[in-house]
């Protein structure tokens, strides 16, 4: 496991720390305070302003960003325990100037008004998709040892932790289901 | 938000040490509850005990057919687990009807049974509570009470323990693996919580500093026909208004064992050991289960605003039970 206690290297009192991790691909090192979250450190210290602070309180879902490749609140998370590990953010979902399918299939449906809480939206169904990928069950699978279907249901269900102010819930569900069957179709 | 200082534990004996030497420390999980907590200013340590590194995080089939359970297992691992969904699904159930994909992804074993037994006003500092400040008074007691205790409440607390896992691993009997400063110990999961009464600042009976390192199921086939029922405000991402954790073993038409536990009623999950003598050797049908709910709940006294849980407790314990009897 990467990043022992030596990592962590403490300073001011032991209030802030060393860390290094990594974001969107690119090693970083930051001095910063202990009570810095993951989000703070990509807002503040990073320029990274894709993740938004909505709530602040891991209720609305729009700082969701990938750590080690699964989806998170980054506004709960404390930069100094991601020592070692890896955050991708919206910036890091396709090449710089280019769009993942999932960030062609919302420009196509119009899967969202204001835009605010879209970067937490996508980085969550990407995270959600590769769960499904996993065989994941969530609340609404009927059989929990079938392998899960990508029903409405069960992408507004597994969705149900990205708010969306302008509800643009019917084209976030349409873009979601568009990139799950592309998915499906370039496996096969 | 005060500052706190940073600890990685070497291991679990670190870790307890740790605690043990920092009055003011505390330990951190998932921190799903306490990161928020902290920006509250509810909580307040100046040292965070990180655990999400010790070697904590897997799931173990055991030889006599159980399962133990890492504290640092993920929720969503957990619920996913091959052997969870197949032996043990009133516990996927229960992690899968909790919180959302992002907060699953971070919580932990142990984090979970652990996380506050709380209500609004506990999160409130410029509210009256004795949880959060002993001695201060409730201001749920004649507040707005309706998402809060019917049974086994004090006038100190009315508060209801929030986990969902909780409730599913009381009606298991799981047993929950501590460590203290002088070694590992086994508590019953039905023993870990604490009724408020005149300390409802204590929510556990266990020693400050104890850590949880792995809960353990203990073999169980009847709970491969068993389930977990929320019912919420909405669809999904809530608390529960009422929730049951149910196994039902039945001989032909005959209960030959259930086990009941119940969430959103009290300070703790609550096992529903009246109900279940109720229902064990006689012949199931909903309406001997609706009179054992009726049984187990007779003792309640709703506050005034949350009587609609004795009829939405007796509903989904029916409605629970009838679907594991016709499955």
């Amino acid at each position: 496991m990467q990043g022992g206690p030596e990592n962590a290297t403490t300073t001011d009192a032991g209030h802030a720390s060393r860390v290094v991790f990594e974001v969107n691909g690119t090693s970083q090192t930051l001095t910063l305070d202990n009570r810095t979250t993951v989000l703070d450190a990509l807002r503040e210290h990073l320029g990274l302003i894709g993740a938004k602070k909505g709530c602040d309180h891991g209720q609305c879902g729009s700082c969701t960003v990938l750590l080690d490749g699964r989806r998170v609140k980054s506004c709960l998370v404390f930069a100094v325990t991601v020592d070692g590990r890896s955050v991708v953010t919206v910036e890091g979902l396709a090449e710089p100037g280019e769009l993942s399918p999932l960030q062609a299939a919302f420009i196509a449906h119009d899967a969202f008004q204001c835009g605010y809480c879209t970067p937490g939206q996508l980085c969550s169904a990407r995270g959600m998709l590769d769960e499904v990928a996993q065989g994941w069950p969530s609340a609404v699978t009927g059989d929990l040892d079938a392998p899960a279907e990508l029903t409405d249901a069960e992408i507004r269900e597994r969705m149900a932790g990205n708010l969306c102010r302008c509800a643009a819930y019917p084209h976030i569900v349409a873009a979601v289901r568009e990139t799950a069957a592309g998915g499906r179709a370039a496996a096969r | 938000m005060r500052a706190f200082r940073y600890h990685r534990p070497a291991d679990v004996a670190d870790a307890v040490a740790l605690l043990g030497a920092e009055p003011q420390a505390a330990y951190l999980g998932g921190g799903t509850n306490l990161v928020d907590l902290m920006k509250l200013g509810v909580q307040r340590p100046d040292v965070l005990v990180d655990l999400t590194r010790l070697p904590l995080d897997t799931v173990e089939e055991l030889p006599d057919g159980g399962l133990r359970i890492g504290a640092t297992v993920r929720n969503s691992d957990l619920a996913a687990h091959p052997a969870v969904r197949r032996d043990y699904p009133v516990l996927a159930r229960a992690l899968l009807a909790a919180a959302s994909g992002q907060l699953r992804n971070m919580a932990t074993t142990g984090g979970n049974l652990l996380q506050r037994t709380r209500c609004v006003y506990f999160q409130d500092t410029g509210k009256a509570c004795n949880k959060r400040e002993p001695g201060s008074g409730c201001a749920a007691r004649h507040g707005q009470n309706r998402d809060l205790a019917v049974l086994d409440w004090s006038e100190q607390c009315v508060a209801t323990h929030p986990s969902d896992l909780a409730v599913a691993l009381t009606a298991l009997d799981a047993v929950v693996q501590v460590h203290e400063t002088d070694g590992p110990r086994d508590i019953p999961i039905t023993a870990l919580y604490r009724s408020p009464g005149t300390h409802p600042e204590r929510e556990t009976t266990m020693a400050r500093g104890t850590l949880i390192t792995a809960v353990r199921l203990p073999p169980l086939p009847a709970a491969r026909r068993s389930t977990y029922l929320k019912v919420r405000d909405r669809a999904s991402f809530a608390f529960a208004a009422g929730s049951v954790a149910a196994v039902l073993d039945l001989d032909g038409d005959l209960v030959r064992d259930v086990r009941l536990a119940y969430g959103a009623v009290a300070h703790r999950p609550w096992r529903a050991y009246r109900a279940e003598q109720e229902l064990r050797g006689h012949p199931f049908s909903p309406a001997l289960a609706a009179r054992a709910a009726d049984a187990e709940l007779a003792e309640a006294r709703p506050l005034r605003h949350n009587g609609f849980k004795l009829p939405l407790t007796r509903a989904i314990t029916v409605r629970a039970l009838t679907e594991l009897a016709a499955s």
